[in-house]
């Protein structure tokens, strides 16, 4: 018997060693030496020689943590996480809702249409909502100005491009979590709700009780997914703003993509994604503790 | 449906003896392959000795596409060399050069903006021309434009050769001008700012005078230089920028904002240039030759007769600004020496054939072609003379251009440095920032950004100086 379980350990391990393998050649090497590197000064210089390479320590770390423009990029990245997040959750759960709903003609047409964004390219998405919101001829400007609106600098103005890049970005990325809700809403069994409706609950109370709950497990996920994928915000603005105007739309994987390949301060950059991957598993440790601490 | 996981456990399993009748023949296969490898590998041994020697050439964007035109000629004339020409976007020329440099796959000639030549002198990868110029009649490094071939010059070295030029000047609407009043562009700041006001005055309130994207740091750099701004001192090691010069052109620049002459608007939410050109959004605009093509291809016709080209305005006011010699003539005003230079690898076993490529291309005869090919500007004065180019009014403009071009600090910082510039003129526009603060943020952050660069230079200093090769970027001052 013991001998049987040791066989089969071993071969499980012979059947997980190339998964294995690859996973440390091309994910913990590579996150080993981007470690080793946030220690050092790596630039152009180093590369052309490494005799010019620097040890520095934690001081790309200090010198993050001091520059004004890395605070700009965590203030934005955080303003579009905590606007953009829940705002994502809230619509795709409302589209689930609203797709599943049995009153819904052609759900099959809407759950296409809506997840269509995911898959269109960003960048062809990008040059479509660039003209929605140009501030002359934007379809946007022209819907606000029948109310008497006047026209928003929507990519121009500091304090409206935020906002812009959330909308576009939610509007891209909504319908991925709307299908995973939509399968969470399919597997809440159909005889809790005709008892609640025997029982005389409105909709709401409905919602409330029998579908919230039962959804909790994939509301987790889809929030956790979301706030990650959101912390690493990065092609949305690359491919709109640049980080422009005056850097209020940079996110901190833009900054770090600007010092690593644009500059090539590979220490800088390293120290950088780092720094956001701390802030990411910290923010999953805390909504993890919330949501236990909620459940019970 | 959504996502139903049903059908799995049916589908894996007919996947699995699938694959195991699959991976018997794969492995054969693999095999034959392999075998056919090696073989090829050992022929290809056998017959390099009269194989031609191939010469991998790197170039960017259009020239890449446009330069194999040029390419059976070349090869007729050295039968024993073969050109393999790898086109790159220029969004990603940059990085790709660095990588194939740190991964040691370098082509064996490239093509390279002007500007990053100290770069990659810095990296230690290209190769200096020196000893194979010394093959070259005095006339020809002399019939370049002086401007143009000195950022190619570091450290009493020459490291690439100019391949086509770029500056900035401006294009405008000539009838618009003549509604104001000016039959003539303006050829000094005084002049420039009237024209501007009275443009803007005349017009809509959608109309602006002047369209100057706010996220690049051409114009104000070139303000600077005008002005006789260092824009760096002490041996490029630290800012300058809060220099009263620096200064004045920085204020100058913002004008254009300040008084509505130019929107606040950067390059990406530009979306139709061309259309805003032809409606007379803006009058004036200042860009590079490639815009010479654009401008007859995407304006419409009866657009055509009422757009030209000029040569920047100078900055005259000699109660600040008198040197001896210069009367009230009208002169051109300093613009930028840019433009793509081509380079060879330093570690490139093929360097001798890259040469002879190099030497091929930069020929003014070659050069005039690529200009019909491309409608890059030839770096060679020579090469004007072909009616083809001194036919062509919107070029004039340019070659008096060129005769005033400088350049900028020739450090591999400059670029990132030269971003800094317009981050913080966008943040006095947008009204986040005083000049002052701007420009002592801007001579804080390009102090942080030459840290490495002093320290390097501190410790050459220490060590023997003939150990080891300088740093560029100290043989040429501004």
């Amino acid at each position: 018997m013991r001998n049987l379980e040791r066989r089969a350990t071993l071969s499980a391990w012979i059947f997980l060693t190339p998964a294995l393998l690859l996973i440390t050649v091309f994910f913990f090497l590579p996150i080993l030496a981007a470690l080793l590197l946030s220690f050092t000064d790596f630039d152009i210089y180093a590369l052309g020689d490494l005799d010019r390479l620097r040890f520095v320590g934690f001081g790309n770390y200090q010198q993050l943590l001091q520059s004004p423009l890395f605070w700009t990029a965590l203030g934005n990245t955080v303003y579009f996480v905590i606007v953009g997040g829940p705002l994502s959750v809230m619509l795709s759960l409302s589209a689930a809702l609203l797709v599943n709903a049995p009153l819904t003609r052609f759900p099959g047409f809407f759950r296409t249409a809506f997840f269509l964004p995911v898959v269109t390219t960003l960048v062809a998405v990008a040059v479509v909502w660039r003209y929605l919101y140009h501030p002359h001829y934007g379809l946007l400007n022209y819907a606000l100005s029948r109310f008497g609106i006047a026209p928003v600098d929507w990519l121009g103005d500091p304090n409206w491009a935020m906002p812009a890049i959330i909308l576009m970005a939610v509007w891209k990325n909504f319908g991925f979590n709307m299908i995973i809700f939509i399968a969470g809403l399919q597997s809440i069994p159909t005889p809790l709700y005709e008892a609640a409706r025997i029982d005389g609950a409105s909709a709401w109370r409905q919602f409330r009780y029998i579908t919230l709950p039962l959804l909790g497990p994939t509301f987790l996920f889809v929030a956790l997914m979301t706030m990650i994928g959101y912390f690493q915000v990065f092609a949305e603005p690359y491919v709109m703003t640049q980080g422009g105007p005056v850097n209020r739309t940079l996110s901190v994987v833009l900054l770090m993509y600007e010092e690593g390949f644009r500059w090539w301060n590979m220490g800088y950059a390293s120290a950088a994604a780092f720094v956001l991957f701390m802030l990411i598993l910290a923010g999953t440790l805390l909504s993890l503790t919330l949501r236990r601490r909620g459940s019970s | 449906m959504g996502i139903t996981l049903v059908d799995f456990k049916v589908f894996t399993q007919n996947r699995i003896d699938y694959r195991y009748t699959m991976r018997m023949s794969s492995l054969l296969r693999l095999l034959y392959l392999l075998i056919f490898l090696i073989a090829l590998w050992l022929t290809g041994c056998d017959s390099t000795a009269d194989r031609p020697i191939e010469v991998e050439f790197w170039a960017m964007g259009q020239e890449g596409e446009q330069v194999k035109a040029l390419l059976p000629e070349f090869e007729r004339r050295h039968p024993d060399i073969r050109v393999r020409v790898q086109q790159i976007p220029w969004s990603a020329a940059h990085e790709k050069l660095l990588t194939a440099y740190a991964g040691d796959a370098m082509p064996d000639l490239f093509q390279l903006g002007n500007t990053w030549i100290p770069e990659f002198v810095a990296l230690r990868a290209i190769e200096p021309l020196d000893r194979r110029l010394k093959a070259w009649p005095d006339t020809a490094l002399a019939d370049y434009f002086p401007g143009i071939l000195a950022t190619n010059r570091l450290d009493d070295q020459i490291w690439a050769l100019p391949w086509y030029v770029d500056t900035r000047l401006f294009f405008y609407r000539t009838d618009l001008l003549s509604d104001v009043g000016f039959t003539e562009p303006p050829t000094t700041w005084d002049d420039w700012l009237q024209v501007m006001s009275r443009l803007k005055t005349s017009g809509a309130a959608e109309r602006y005078a002047i369209l100057l994207p706010i996220n690049e740091w051409q114009l104000p750099v070139i303000l600077a230089l005008q002005h006789g701004a260092t824009l760096l001192r002490d041996r490029n090691r630290y800012g300058n920028f809060q220099d009263p010069r620096f200064r004045m052109a920085f204020t100058f620049y913002l004008r254009f904002f300040e008084q509505d002459l130019a929107p606040p608007a950067s390059n990406s939410q530009m979306t139709n240039l061309y259309q805003n050109f032809a409606n007379g959004a803006f009058a004036v605009y200042v860009s590079g030759p490639w815009n010479i093509g654009e401008f007859g291809r995407r304006l419409p016709t009866a657009m055509q007769s009422k757009w030209m080209t000029a040569a920047l305005p100078e900055f005259a006011d000699f109660s600040l600004h008198s040197r001896a010699g210069e009367g009230s003539e009208v002169r051109v005003g300093a613009s930028l020496a840019g433009g793509a230079s081509l380079a060879l690898s330093r570690t490139s076993p093929s360097r001798d054939a890259a040469w002879k490529l190099l030497e091929y291309l930069v020929q003014p005869k070659q050069q005039t072609q690529f200009y019909r090919l491309t409608g890059d500007l030839p770096a060679r004065q020579s090469a004007w003379h072909d009616p083809v180019l001194s036919g062509n009014r919107y070029a004039q403009a340019f070659r008096e251009q060129l005769q005033n071009v400088q350049a900028t600090p020739p450090i591999p910082e400059w670029e990132r440095i030269a971003n800094r510039i317009a981050y913080y003129a966008e943040q006095v526009v947008r009204q986040q920032m005083g000049v002052d603060e701007a420009l002592a943020a801007l001579d804080r952050d390009t102090d942080w950004i030459l840290e490495k660069r002093r320290w390097l230079l501190e410790r050459e200093r220490r060590r023997s100086p003939s150990v080891s090769p300088p740093l560029t970027g100290e043989g040429r001052e501004q």
